[in-house]
């Protein structure tokens, strides 16, 4: 017998040397070191100076394609004059609260929902119905209602940020674990710790999943709201310089709504990371 | 008086051909600081009977008291280990433990403390599930369930996922935990060997419909030895019940 305990002592120890290497394994993993860096900006660096070196060799129009070059100067421009940021400002205005109204209400619907069925039939078929109808189509009807102003924009990127937490809410809380409530009436949990330390944390991958979702979306709509019509905005700025065929500026104004973009989704898949650290999924 | 007693329970379910009786009069008295194990063929209904007792599953005849009351829910007062450790995978092994308790609380904190140097996981109260092995979780499951002191321990096959190693580990990790703390016991498993190591008296049970054929109390001292004169002795005879009960089943299908 005696022996039987050594032999399980040592595979014990091992055991725990072994998952000590895991962990440091991960959190090399964590530093990103130099190489993937180099690895993901090996493509756009290479695409770069093949533009450059086509423009100024004049293979291509400058009208159509001008080069990264003349793209960086329009930038500078833009942001000496300070207009660049009074666009970008009024952009994320409109972003930002949007995203804060419709994401808002979608999580709070899909809470509702998702912690009660009768909730769920009243609300759900109404809601899905909605959910199927494109956000360019409504546009004409927000203008009609709202007019041209903030509101009728604010209001479409709401409504584009609405679903994606909505239905990723409802999913999660109806996701969970049906085992671990057993868990949870065996320990007697009261009705709110049953919410607190069972139903949300097991809800939180699919609801963070929703934000990106509704992050995107409220980006898109965005976009798509303020090239209906307006008259400030990284859209409108865009449309502008598409009159008078500034190529460059049109560029700048795609690349800011890609650099933000990235920004808020990356703001995201940080808080993912540091929240769902529990999960135990495959890291490629 | 007995501690728990378990009177005349019946359960059936309801099946599309009809009812099929789970379990039939089952009668056993669990004095305070035993250890139970309850054995039997899979379909014998040892684990519906432990689901009753834990008061999970309350639609059936006859009643469970438990220090004279009547079971009629779930409740911390008997412990529940599951066949897997259904731990929180977003909670530490610490919070696991204390699960909706408030861990800032010294009282908790000193009593999951001792508890985690009880089950053998020092140095992992702040490891998550993922980085447990399959043992080392169910001994965070066990320290959960007695860190609520429950008047029993009710254990539906806890160690049936673990290897020959781990299992025969977490059987030496129980019996301390007995030992020390002097909880009483019901221990479903379908391992001879595990039922006879652990138990002050082993429960044997017959399939369809689930009865109670035979008690064997098992009077060896702690710790005991697979390889004793004295348990072979006790295996041999829990072997030919089982022998018995094959061959009712083979006679009863052929009519």
């Amino acid at each position: 017998m005696s022996n039987q305990t050594g032999v399980l002592t040592r595979s014990g120890v091992e055991r725990t040397g072994q998952s000590v290497k895991e962990t440091a394994v991960k959190r090399q993993r964590k530093r990103w070191p130099l190489s993937n860096w180099v690895r993901g900006l090996a493509l756009p660096v290479l695409v770069i100076l093949i533009w450059e070196a086509a423009g100024a060799y004049g293979l291509i129009s400058a009208t159509l394609l001008p080069r990264p070059s003349e793209i960086l100067v329009a930038f500078k421009d833009l942001m000496v004059s300070g207009e660049l940021f009074a666009h970008l400002k009024i952009s994320l205005f409109r972003a930002v609260l949007g995203f804060l109204l419709g994401g808002g209400l979608g999580l709070l619907a899909g809470l509702a929902v998702g912690f009660s069925s009768k909730t769920e039939q009243t609300l759900d078929p109404t809601l899905q119905m909605m959910r199927t109808i494109p956000s360019l189509a409504v546009i004409p009807l927000f203008i009609l209602w709202f007019g041209f102003g903030e509101l009728s924009k604010i209001l479409l990127i709401s409504k584009a940020a609405f679903f994606p937490l909505y239905v990723n809410a409802f999913l999660g809380i109806r996701g969970v674990d049906s085992k671990l409530f057993d868990v949870a009436k065996v320990l007697q949990f009261s009705k709110w710790k049953q919410i607190t330390t069972l139903i949300l944390p097991a809800a939180l991958p699919n609801i963070l999943l929703g934000l990106r979702l509704s992050l995107g979306a409220a980006w898109l709509a965005l976009v798509a709201a303020e090239l209906m019509g307006s008259s400030e905005g990284i859209g409108y700025l865009i449309m502008d310089a598409r009159q008078f065929s500034q190529t460059s500026i049109v560029f700048v104004g795609i690349i800011i709504f890609a650099v933000f973009g990235k920004a808020s989704d990356s703001l995201v898949r940080y808080f993912e990371k540091r929240l769902l650290k529990w999960r135990d999924s495959f890291i490629g | 008086m007995a501690l728990l007693q378990i009177n005349e329970v019946e359960k059936s379910f309801e099946t599309a051909n009809g009812k099929v009786k789970a379990l039939e009069k089952i009668q056993l008295d669990v004095k305070k600081g035993e250890f139970i194990t309850v054995i039997g063929p899979s379909g014998c209904g040892k684990s519906t009977l432990l689901k009753i007792v834990a008061g999970l599953d309350t639609e059936h005849e006859g009643s469970v008291l438990l220090d004279n009351r009547k079971v009629t829910g779930p409740s911390i007062e008997k412990g529940f280990i599951f066949q897997e450790p259904r731990l929180f995978p977003w909670l530490t092994v610490e919070k696991n433990i204390a699960a909706n308790l408030p861990v800032n609380i010294k009282e908790t904190k000193e009593s999951v403390k001792q508890l985690i140097e009880l089950v053998r996981l020092k140095g992992f109260e702040n490891a998550y599930p993922k980085e447990l092995s399959g043992g080392m979780a169910q001994r965070v499951a066990i320290a959960r369930a007695l860190l609520r002191n429950p008047k029993v321990l009710l254990l539906d096959e806890p160690f049936g996922a673990l290897d020959a190693f781990t299992r025969s580990h977490m059987q030496e990790v129980l019996l301390d935990i007995w030992q020390k703390n002097r909880t009483t016991m019901l221990f479903v498993t379908h391992d001879i060997d595990e039922a006879i190591y652990l138990a002050t008296r082993v429960v044997i049970m017959n399939p369809r419909p689930g009865t109670i054929r035979e008690v064997i109390p098992v009077d060896l001292s702690y710790p005991r030895k697979k390889t004793d004169v004295s348990f072979q002795e006790i295996r041999q005879r829990v072997l030919s019940e089982f022998e018995k009960v094959e061959e009712q089943q083979a006679t009863g299908a052929i009519q």
